[in-house]
């Protein structure tokens, strides 16, 4: 495998490019790209996170149509590497309950200890390095680290892209309470397996994970008038995030203290429809908003401290009929409410436009053409939501490939992290240095507050104090400067931008005293901020 | 202590013939000439030069995470429910030096807030009593959330309302140090497509080894300055041209004013750069720090203790941020705020669990100060909210929209507070 070529070979590495035959015909070849390697470095900028050293030339050799439909059948490619990446990482593989078990309980002994202690001899504050504390963040670092390693090496890259990006979709923030340690198993067992499968499973895979559940509030979501109100007043609890107080074993609860469930909670509800479903603007109204948050009472978490999972919970439920967009849900479904809920949003053709757009505008550009999210929703709609064909609609069209999508968009932090080591063959034994650079880069793993999810447009990323840390970035990485990350041997310019890099660029780095900062002024030029 | 922003208009004129425009021609001359003999003409100088014929008006947003007790801090003396709900963390009644700091015969500071009694005393500082949010949650995600995006209750809402109101007012002259936030990541309230820095330690902003003609900062310029790509270029100049304009202002040898002594504490440095950032006319117009460490559920301390300690370096900081500005005060106003407040009565472990209304302080020279805004609801049991907390009477949208509309000068603010209809007759009457 020909990973690195020597910086010294410019010239030979430019004969080399005139003389391969065209591996395309597809409109991105422009003029000057006789090779059609810009046409195969968008492709992979675009279904990968940008291309390694050696890739072009693979993509080349079998086509790029082979290479997109190889990655729209992620089980096909194989993938021997990556296991023994994350292999240090305990927690990925667990579930929540184990997470629970092992890193979060713990912790609340300790401080429920702590507290004991507190109130016998008036100590001050708690320690300030708390390691147990530390070991229950350290969920999230793993997680974090994982999702870098994977976008870095994995060789199922349209599969790592597609995570990201339905993740996003249905953000849920890590700092929210207990949210931190039901993650893992959110990404792993809700997103993931869904991001080529059906809309509609993925949809109910999230309204029934008690991260989703959790974030959005609707597990402390009840009908105002349902039995659970007859209780006792609700009692104080003093727990920073409160919440219920968990029974252990099978005694059931009761709710509980002052996030115990009192009423109706639209949030969820409101949310389902505005960011995961319809659209801000899917014709909507507040009305559904209240009607859809009733057919979801009762759908709420099993011992949620304990990593329970979902469970529904008849005395929270508003058994009456709802009406939500018209349609009729008959009084007395339970929890078929919810579920007729998705069924009706997932069919709705609000959705197949908004799930249209944002994949359009994730691989194609900014304002994606209408005709190409036309193309995609239609798609969407005869499929019954098959993800994967709705992704190849937009991969296989011509608006891709075509002139206008090269280079439209500018990288998030995390794509222009990830694209960086993946351009300098990085070998990274400790990806917490790389996790550390993305909080700095403005774009905190698992942290995005509101259930928006991190914006997919320029404009959100390309501001004075971004660039800065941008090209920061690029000196300390091809500088060899980043704890855990080495990288051993630097490839051109013309290599990592497939030759197209301005005058002043090409002449800049030429200018460099060293390989080292030529890969800098490569990987922090304009021309590698977008993709 | 400096003594000498007053809001007198005399005053005020002999300010704008004072150090203030010294310190701004300083640099303008300094710098438009090691920028010219360079040969740059960078496009913020001739803003600045615009901005330095009137003078700008400045608002330095402060967030104390974790919700602080409102009751600590500005201590509601006069009412015997206060001490009833609280037998072993109550701040006595006026008297010696454990007791509050009386304010109005019935509200007094927490004695270890002695540092911002001058400024009440000036009547330079007013407080919000029992303002808060319509929103119920108790949860200090969803409630930062909401006091940043001030839309209570809307999760979505995709910027921050200090965003807006950048948005809101386009400034021609604006510098890139026109928003900045003294954090590693920029604060959700200054989120949004209004440009805005988040730099935790300014001197370090640059590019590293980036010094010196051939450093690899200068080719980045070169780079940047001839992309085709229109908003890399643009932003890429503007991102030059900031650390230049930092640069040229020295932060490494920053000397506060006034005799301004800030606390060693991060607070305390945040602050400290906000003045550097203000005293160096670089263009800053909406400043932002943040606080943690208010979430005081165990051994919260009266006038002494875990609490005490936090409010003296936070009282100690915004003081010094006050003398160090000195006559810059003029046009400046310093807000506090925290999520929500800490329930009335004190838990098992001689703490405080979370509440609902809070005090937010309101600091400046046009603000009509030594007064405590807000209708004061009582500590009953029957006029708390939801039986435990103190009650909210001050929305705060009502607060941030009387600063954006009478100190920052927007005429019609409720483009910045979507869903929300600002009503000038809702205001506290913060300003004249």
């Amino acid at each position: 495998m020909k990973r690195f070529l020597p910086l010294v070979l410019p010239l030979t590495i430019a004969v080399l490019a005139t003389s391969r035959p065209a591996a395309t015909t597809h409109p991105a070849g422009q003029a000057g790209d006789t090779a059609g390697d810009k046409t195969i470095v968008h492709v992979l900028n675009r279904v990968a996170f940008g291309p390694r050293s050696g890739d072009v030339d693979r993509v080349r050799a079998i086509g790029i149509d082979r290479y997109i439909d190889q990655q729209l059948h992620p089980q096909r490619v194989a993938d021997p590497g990556m296991a023994a990446r994350l292999s240090d990482l305990a927690s990925i593989g667990m579930s929540s309950r184990e997470i629970a078990r092992e890193y979060e309980l713990p912790q609340l002994q300790a401080r429920r200890e702590r507290k004991q202690n507190a109130q016998a001899d008036q100590a001050g504050a708690p320690p300030k390095s708390d390691p147990l504390q530390q070991k229950a963040s350290g969920v999230i670092v793993e997680l974090a680290e994982q999702k870098v390693l994977r976008a870095i090496y994995s060789e199922r890259q349209l599969e790592e892209v597609l995570t990201d990006f339905w993740f996003n979709h249905f953000n849920v923030d890590a700092r929210k309470g207990p949210a931190r340690f039901m993650l893992t198993e959110y990404e792993r067992e809700t997103i993931r397996p869904h991001v080529l499968g059906k809309f509609r499973d993925l949809l109910e895979a999230t309204a029934k994970s008690p991260a989703m559940l959790f974030y959005l509030d609707n597990w402390m979501s009840a009908d105002p008038n349902g039995p659970h109100a007859d209780m006792s007043p609700p009692r104080v609890n003093r727990r920073p995030f409160g919440g219920r107080v968990v029974v252990p074993g099978g005694v059931r609860q009761r709710p509980q203290g002052k996030n115990a469930p009192k009423g109706l909670n639209e949030n969820y509800g409101r949310e389902l429809m505005e960011l995961h479903t319809l659209g801000v603007d899917g014709g909507y109204t507040q009305k559904d908003v209240t009607e859809v948050a009733r057919a979801f009472t009762g759908w709420t978490i099993q011992n949620p401290r304990q990593g329970g999972g979902f469970t529904f919970n008849p005395r929270l439920h508003d058994a009456g009929q709802k009406v939500v967009l018209g349609h009729i849900i008959k009084a007395g479904g339970g929890q078929s409410d919810g579920e007729q809920v998705l069924e009706l949003l997932a069919k709705e053709p609000a959705t197949a436009r908004f799930i249209a757009t944002k994949l359009a505008r994730r691989f194609v550009s900014d304002t994606p053409p209408p005709a190409l999210v036309d193309r995609a929703a239609a798609r969407f709609r005869a499929t019954d939501g098959d993800l994967r064909e709705v992704t190849r609609t937009i991969l296989t069209s011509p608006e891709f490939l075509g002139r206008e999508s090269y280079r439209a968009k500018v990288k998030t932090p995390f794509e222009f992290v990830v694209s960086a080591a993946r351009a300098v063959g990085a070998d990274v034994q400790e990806a917490l240095p790389l996790v550390r650079q993305l909080q700095q880069l403005g774009m905190p793993l698992y942290q995005c507050q509101p259930p928006t999810g991190y914006r997919d447009t320029a404009d959100a990323w390309v501001n004075t104090g971004a660039l800065v840390s941008r090209m920061n970035f690029a000196l300390t990485l091809a500088g060899n400067k980043l704890r855990g990350v080495s990288v051993a041997s630097l490839p051109t310019a013309d290599e990592v931008l497939a030759g197209d890099l301005s005058e002043t660029t090409r002449a800049t780095i030429a200018k460099a005293t060293d390989v080292q900062q030529m890969a800098a002024l490569t990987l922090g030029a304009p021309e590698f901020q977008r993709r | 202590m400096c003594n000498r922003w007053r809001r007198s208009p005399s005053v005020r004129r002999n300010f704008n013939d004072g150090d203030f425009m010294v310190s701004r021609r300083v640099f303008l001359k300094n710098g438009a000439f090691a920028f010219v003999s360079l040969g740059f003409a960078p496009s913020f100088l001739s803003r600045t030069a615009l901005a330095a014929t009137g003078r700008a008006k400045q608002l330095i947003a402060i967030f104390q995470r974790g919700a602080v007790d409102g009751l600590s801090l500005v201590v509601p003396f006069g009412e015997a429910d206060y001490y009833r709900a609280r037998p072993s963390i109550a701040i006595p009644r006026p008297n010696g030096e454990i007791g509050a700091l009386d304010l109005d015969g019935f509200f007094g500071f927490n004695p270890r807030l002695q540092a911002l009694k001058p400024l009440w005393d000036r009547r330079q500082l007013a407080i919000v009593n029992a303002c808060g949010s319509p929103d119920s949650t108790r949860s200090h995600f969803d409630a930062q959330d909401y006091m940043e995006t001030a839309t209570p209750g809307v999760k979505s809402t995709a910027d921050g309302w200090l965003n807006r109101y950048l948005q809101a007012r386009k400034a021609e002259e604006a510098t890139p140090f026109r928003a900045v936030a003294l954090t590693s990541q920029l604060p959700r309230m200054l989120q949004g497509t209004a440009p805005a820095l988040a730099m935790s330690q300014i001197a370090q902003f640059g590019i590293r080894g980036g010094q010196g003609g051939d450093g690899a900062g200068a080719s980045f310029e070169r780079e940047y300055a001839a992309a085709a790509d229109h908003l890399l270029n643009g932003t890429g100049k503007e991102a030059f041209n900031a650390i230049k304009m930092l640069k040229s202002t020295d932060p490494s040898r920053y000397q506060p004013a006034n005799g301004a002594e800030y606390p060693r504490s991060p607070f305390g440095q945040a602050l400290r750069q906000i003045a550097q950032l203000t005293r160096s006319n670089v263009g800053l117009e909406v400043a932002f720090a943040d606080v943690g460490g208010w979430d005081t559920h165990v051994n919260q301390g009266a006038a002494q203790g875990q609490l005490a300690n936090k409010l003296d370096d936070f009282s100690r900081a915004i003081a010094a941020l006050v003398a160090d500005l000195g006559d810059r005060m003029e046009d400046t106003v310093i807000l506090t705020m925290s999520e929500f407040g800490r329930a009335v009565n004190e838990n098992g472990n001689r703490g405080t669990d979370h509440g609902h209304g809070n005090a937010m302080m309101v600091i400046g020279g046009n603000v009509r100060g030594g007064h405590v805004y807000g209708k004061w609801p009582g500590l009953a049991a029957e006029k708390r909210y939801e039986g435990r907390d103190l009650a909210v009477t001050t929305d705060f949208r009502d607060v941030f929209g009387e600063i954006v509309a009478r100190h920052l000068g927007v005429s019609n603010p409720s483009a910045i507070f979507p869903g929300y209809n600002v009503q000038p007759s809702r205001y506290p009457g913060l300003f004249a």
